[in-house]
């Protein structure tokens, strides 16, 4: 291989493992708090989605339009990772217990069963299936517009695509790695880092969809998921110093009650 | 009447599906992104809006619902 083709192939490979490790996160994510067989079948139909359009498009698909994608992904994935994150913190922090939560899940899930079956197939998990598709197809369009594009310019889209494939199996066996240990970590904690991610994706992709510009581009989000990891333990401190200082107020002794002598009637006692 | 109830519960599934527990954070990030879009189309710098927009929302949040207990 020449240097250009090495710096090809080095160029498509890095792009497209930026692209799959963001797609992998999303798929482990979902797989490891909800369900992995879902998750599965998400990954599975988004393959089959990119598939199909890379496929019936071909070179042209670099003209299909990447924003209004990113922005409608983008905005839900923020909204979903928000609603992971302010359950997560609220447990963190004792203002919500599991056992609750659990029931909660349950009887949502008894009142939009007969919806469900109706509607599902065969995915018992949709949140599962709908993240990992989305991320699939969206991340998926990325590596296939970088393998097409950088392979254009360079005049060879067979090594490009070479380095795209070579780049997804590689992050694909890493995450496989790590699923194991993943699945002993505690399920609140896992909760909470998973909304810290969907929320630092949401950002993301909704602030580009919607026309902005990141500092540094996709560095960008090396700098976003931390901060909004810090934000959210700041949040579960506060909030447990709230819960703290009302159980604290609770729990001060009141009035010294008076010595029990006979009784006064009622509209005499509300009018002291 | 069943169609009714299955509608409702096909319609609840899909609201705590894309809303969740707290209507006013779904609508919060509507409105950031719309702002997003807006500053985007001048020379002023629009990456900061979301976080600015989650550095409010999700606190607001968790305080109202800490303080419903």
């Amino acid at each position: 291989m020449s240097g250009a083709g090495w710096a090809l192939f080095a160029s498509v490979f890095l792009a497209c493992a930026v692209e799959a490790v963001e797609a992998t996160t999303i798929v482990l994510a979902a797989g490891t708090t909800r369900d992995w067989r879902s998750a599965l079948k998400g990954v599975a139909a988004g393959l089959l989605v990119l598939a199909v359009v890379v496929a019936g498009l071909g070179p042209a698909l670099t003209a299909v339009p990447l924003s209004p994608l990113r922005l409608m992904v983008g905005g839900l994935l923020l909204v979903f990772g928000l609603q992971w994150l302010r359950k997560a913190v609220l447990r963190a922090s004792g203002h919500k217990a599991l056992h609750d939560e659990a029931a909660i899940y349950l009887k949502q899930v008894e009142a939009a069963r007969s919806a469900q079956t109706v509607r599902r197939g065969g995915v018992s998990d949709w949140y599962a299936f709908t993240l990992s598709f989305k991320g699939t197809v969206l991340e998926g369009l990325e590596v296939a517009f970088i393998a097409l594009t950088f392979g254009s310019n360079q005049h060879d889209v067979p090594l490009a695509a070479l380095a795209a494939v070579a780049a997804i199996v590689v992050v694909v066996a890493v995450g496989a790695l790590v699923r194991a240990p993943l699945a002993r970590v505690p399920e609140n904690t896992l909760k909470f880092v998973v909304g810290v991610m969907l929320t630092s994706f949401g950002m993301f992709w909704g602030a580009e969809g919607a026309g902005a510009h990141w500092p540094r581009s996709d560095g960008a989000l090396l700098v976003l998921a931390p901060a909004t990891l810090l934000f959210g333990l700041a949040l579960v401190q506060a909030m447990r110093v709230l819960r703290l200082r009302s159980e604290r107020a609770a729990a001060a002794p009141g009035p010294v009650p008076a010595p029990q002598g006979p009784r006064r009637p009622l509209g005499e006692e509300a009018l002291r | 009447m069943r169609a009714k109830a299955r509608l409702k519960a096909f319609g609840a599934f899909w609201y705590d599906f894309v809303v969740g527990d707290d209507w006013r954070v779904a609508v919060g990030v509507v409105l950031a992104l719309a702002v997003t879009a807006a500053v985007a189309t001048t020379s002023v710098p629009a990456w900061w809006i979301l976080p600015a927009a989650v550095a409010v929302l999700l606190p607001l949040s968790l305080w109202r619902a800490a303080r419903s207990g």
